[in-house]
C-alpha cells in the first residue's frame, strides 16, 4: 500500500501538484474544446428557443416545468457535493480530507454557476429575469416575497457568494506561492488574487479564523438551498409535492448526488493528472462508505415518501403514485430504485468489491439516478393534475436535450480550465506547521 | 365608493349540452390565438373556458357528463401569492386578475392551480385569415412568454360601470355578462355580483343543487355548479 500523502517531504508535494499547472496535453486541450463546442451548441438552443418562444419545448399543459427544472434541481444538489465534504471535515479535522476539499469546493461553484442558470432558461421571457430581484425601479414595485422563487433566489445568490468565499479562502497561501515564480501572464494573476498574502503569523491565524466560520455559515446555508429548492415544490398544493418530507429529502439527495460527483471528478483527476499517490484507494474507501450510508438514507426517504402515500390510498395521490410507479413513468422510477441503492449497496456495501474502479461505477450509477429522481419528481405530478379531464404528458425536444447536454460540456470545460489555473488539491495543507515555516 | 362588486357565477350542469359555444365567444370576445392541430395535440390550446367530458358507463351505455371549466377567480386563490412579480392578484372586486406586461413566465402560477386553467403563450400569437380582421379592439393581444386566463370579461365589467357611472346608479342584475354567459344557449350560465344578495347568481349559489368545484382545497371558488345530487 502506497504511504499517506502527508507522510511524503512537503518539497515533493509541492512539485508533483504545482506540475499540473505548466503542463498540457494535447488531448486536455482537445477535450476541453469538445467540451466548449457542446456547450456553445446548448447556447445556440437556448438562442433558439428565445427566438422562438417557448413553445420549442417539449412543455405542454399542464406540464409546465419539465427538463429545465430537472436540470435546476439536479445542478443545485450536485453543488452540495463541496460544502458538505469539505465543511463537515474541516469542522471535524479529518485529517485524510486535504487532497479532496479543493476539488469538492470547485465542483460547488461551478454546479451552482450552471444549475443557477435554469431558473432563467425557463422563464417565458428570459430576457425580463431581473424583474425578480429587488430594485427600486420605474414600476414600483418590489417582488413578491411571499414567492418561494423569491426565497429560492435569494437562498441561490447567498449560496453562490458564500461558496465562492469558500474556494477562494483556501487558495490564497497557494496562488501566493505560485505568484513567486512563473510565466508573466500567469505571476500577474496569481499576485492579483493573492491580495498581498505574506505569510505572517498574524494573516495566517486571520486566514484560520475566516474558514473556520465560512465552514459553518456555508453548512448552514447549503441545508437551507435544497430545503428551498424542496419548498418550490412542497408549498404548492399538487398531489404528491404538497410533502413535508420533501425539505430533508432533498437536502440528502442533494448530498448523496454531491458525493457522487466529488467521487467521480476524483477518480478523473486521479488518471489525468496523474494524483494516484495524493487520491488514494483511502479516499475512495472513505467517500464510499458515506456514499452507502447516503445511498440507504435515500432508500429510507422514499420509502416513507411512497408508502404512506400507497397506504393512505387517496385518489388525486394515488393518480400521481400509479403514474410514477406502474404505468408511464413507471421504467424511470425502478430503473431509478436500481441505480440509487440497488447497484450502491452491492458495489459499497461488500467489502472486498468496494475497489476504486467499483466506487467510480456506483458513483456514475448515483448521478444518472437522482437525475431520473428529479424527473420522477417533476413532471407526474404536473402530468395528473386534480381534475382528471387535464391530465397530460410530456416528453422533451431536442432543445431540452441539447441544453442538458450542454450543461455536463460546461461542467467539464470550466473543471478543465480551472485544473490548469490552480492546484486542483491544496498544497499549503500538507505544509508542517505553516507558521513556524516562515 | 361605496358597495363594491364581488362577481361570480353559477353554471347549471343539468342544462349543459356540451354544445362549445361558451368556447367560441370566448375566443371571439378575448383575442384568443387559435393553435394548430398540431399544437392542439401536444395540449398548447389556449381556451380561458373549457368543456371537460367525463364518461360514466361501458359503451354502448355511455352517459356523458360536460362542465364547463375556467377560471374559478378563487378569493384563496393559490396562483396568487407564488408569482414573485405580482403579475397575478386579486384585485378589490375578488375578480383574479393577471397583469400581462408584469408577467415573465415562471409557470408557478399554473403549477399551483388546481383546476388547470391557466394558459400560457407558447410562441407569438398567430390568426389564419381573416380572424386576424376581427380583433376584439378592447383587449389586449397577449405577446409570447407570458400566463393568461379568463377575466370574467372585464372589459365588458368595466364598460358597463362606466355607463352605470354616468346614470349616477349602481350595476343592475343583468347589466353585464361575460361572453361565455351571453352565448350559452341553454341558458345554464349566470353572472352577477355575489355582494348583491338578491341577485340571481347569489340565489342559485344558496341553491341546495350548488357545489364549487374542490372547495375541500379552501381555494373559495366564486363559480358555482349546480347539479341534483343522486
Amino acid at each position: 500500500m502506497a504511504p499517506a500523502p502527508e507522510l511524503l517531504p512537503y518539497q515533493r508535494i509541492r512539485e508533483d501538484l504545482f506540475r499540473p499547472l505548466s503542463r498540457v496535453s494535447r488531448r486536455y486541450v482537445l477535450a476541453t474544446v469538445c467540451a466548449f463546442v457542446v456547450g456553445a451548441a446548448g447556447l445556440a438552443a437556448w438562442a433558439y428557443q428565445l427566438r422562438r418562444g417557448m413553445g420549442v419545448t417539449g412543455l405542454q399543459r399542464p406540464v409546465f416545468w419539465g427538463f429545465y427544472i430537472v436540470d435546476f434541481v439536479f445542478w443545485i444538489g450536485i453543488s452540495h457535493a463541496g460544502t458538505l465534504i469539505s465543511a463537515i471535515l474541516r469542522l471535524t479535522d479529518a485529517a485524510w480530507r486535504k487532497p479532496v476539499t479543493r476539488a469538492a469546493e470547485a465542483i460547488t461553484v461551478f454546479a451552482l454557476m450552471i444549475g443557477g442558470m435554469f431558473p432563467i432558461i425557463h422563464l417565458g421571457r428570459a430576457w425580463l429575469f431581473f424583474w425578480l430581484l429587488p430594485y427600486p425601479n420605474s414600476r414600483l414595485l418590489w417582488p413578491n416575497f411571499r414567492s418561494p422563487l423569491l426565497w429560492d433566489l435569494t437562498a441561490i445568490v447567498t449560496y453562490v457568494t458564500g461558496s465562492i468565499i469558500y474556494l477562494y479562502l483556501p487558495l490564497i497561501p497557494d496562488v501566493a506561492q505560485l505568484a513567486e515564480h512563473n510565466t508573466p501572464w500567469r505571476r500577474k494573476l496569481y499576485r492579483a488574487l493573492s491580495l498581498g498574502w505574506t505569510g505572517s503569523d498574524r494573516e495566517w491565524h486571520a486566514l484560520e479564523r475566516a474558514m473556520k466560520l465560512m465552514a459553518c455559515i456555508i453548512l448552514a446555508v447549503a441545508v437551507s438551498v435544497h430545503t428551498v429548492v424542496a419548498w418550490d415544490f412542497a408549498m404548492a398544493v399538487a398531489p404528491m409535492w404538497h410533502s413535508t418530507i420533501f425539505g430533508p429529502y432533498f437536502v440528502a439527495g442533494a448530498i448523496f448526488s454531491g458525493i457522487a460527483a466529488l467521487l467521480i471528478v476524483m477518480s478523473l483527476l486521479r488518471k489525468v493528472l496523474h494524483l494516484e499517490t495524493y487520491l488514494t484507494p483511502h479516499h475512495f474507501r472513505n467517500l464510499g462508505k458515506l456514499l452507502l450510508l447516503m445511498s440507504l438514507l435515500w432508500l429510507y426517504f422514499t420509502m416513507s415518501e411512497n408508502l404512506t402515500v400507497w397506504y393512505g390510498n387517496e385518489p388525486k395521490e394515488m393518480a400521481v403514485f400509479g403514474a410514477r410507479t406502474r404505468a408511464q413513468y413507471a421504467p424511470y422510477f425502478w430503473i431509478m430504485v436500481v441505480l440509487n441503492f440497488v447497484i450502491p449497496f452491492v458495489l459499497l456495501g461488500i467489502r472486498r468489491l468496494r475497489t476504486i474502479a467499483n466506487t467510480t461505477i456506483a458513483a456514475v450509477c448515483v448521478v444518472v439516478g437522482m437525475w431520473l429522481e428529479r424527473f420522477v419528481i417533476v413532471v407526474p405530478t404536473l402530468a395528473n393534475p386534480r381534475l382528471p379531464a387535464a391530465a397530460s404528458s410530456y416528453a422533451p425536444t431536442w432543445v431540452e436535450i441539447a441544453i442538458t447536454a450542454a450543461t455536463f460540456a460546461a461542467m467539464a470545460m470550466l473543471y478543465m480550465i480551472f485544473a490548469k489555473l490552480f492546484p486542483i488539491i491544496a498544497v499549503w495543507e500538507f505544509k508542517p506547521h505553516p507558521p513556524e515555516d516562515e | 365608493m361605496s358597495i363594491t362588486y364581488r362577481w361570480g357565477m353559477a353554471i347549471d350542469l343539468d342544462r349543459c349540452t356540451g354544445c362549445e359555444a361558451c368556447v367560441v365567444a370566448c375566443h371571439a370576445e378575448n383575442n384568443l390565438p387559435v393553435s394548430t392541430p398540431e399544437q392542439a395535440a401536444k395540449g398548447r390550446t389556449a381556451h380561458w373556458i373549457r368543456v371537460d367530458r367525463y364518461y360514466e358507463g361501458e359503451f354502448p351505455d355511455v352517459k356523458v357528463k360536460y362542465m364547463p371549466v375556467l377560471c374559478q377567480h378563487c378569493d384563496n386563490a393559490p396562483c396568487e401569492p407564488v408569482c414573485p412579480v405580482h403579475a397575478t392578484y386579486h384585485n378589490p372586486e375578488g375578480l383574479n386578475v393577471q397583469v400581462y406586461n408584469r408577467c415573465v413566465g415562471t409557470f408557478y402560477c399554473a403549477n399551483n392551480c388546481p383546476y388547470t386553467v391557466r394558459y400560457f403563450n407558447w410562441f407569438e400569437p398567430e390568426w389564419p385569415a381573416p380572424l386576424d380582421l376581427q380583433h376584439n379592439p378592447d383587449v389586449a393581444v397577449r405577446m409570447t412568454g407570458v400566463m393568461e386566463k379568463c377575466t370574467f370579461c372585464i372589459q365588458r365589467i368595466k364598460r358597463a360601470k362606466e355607463g352605470a357611472a354616468r346614470d349616477g346608479r349602481r350595476l343592475a342584475d343583468g347589466d353585464v355578462n361575460p361572453a361565455c354567459v351571453q352565448s350559452c344557449p341553454a341558458e345554464a350560465m349566470v353572472f352577477g355580483d355575489l355582494n348583491d344578495p338578491e341577485s340571481r347568481v347569489s340565489r342559485l349559489a344558496r341553491n341546495g343543487r350548488a357545489t364549487r368545484l374542490l372547495e375541500e382545497l379552501g381555494t373559495k371558488p366564486k363559480v358555482f355548479y349546480l347539479q341534483k345530487v343522486k
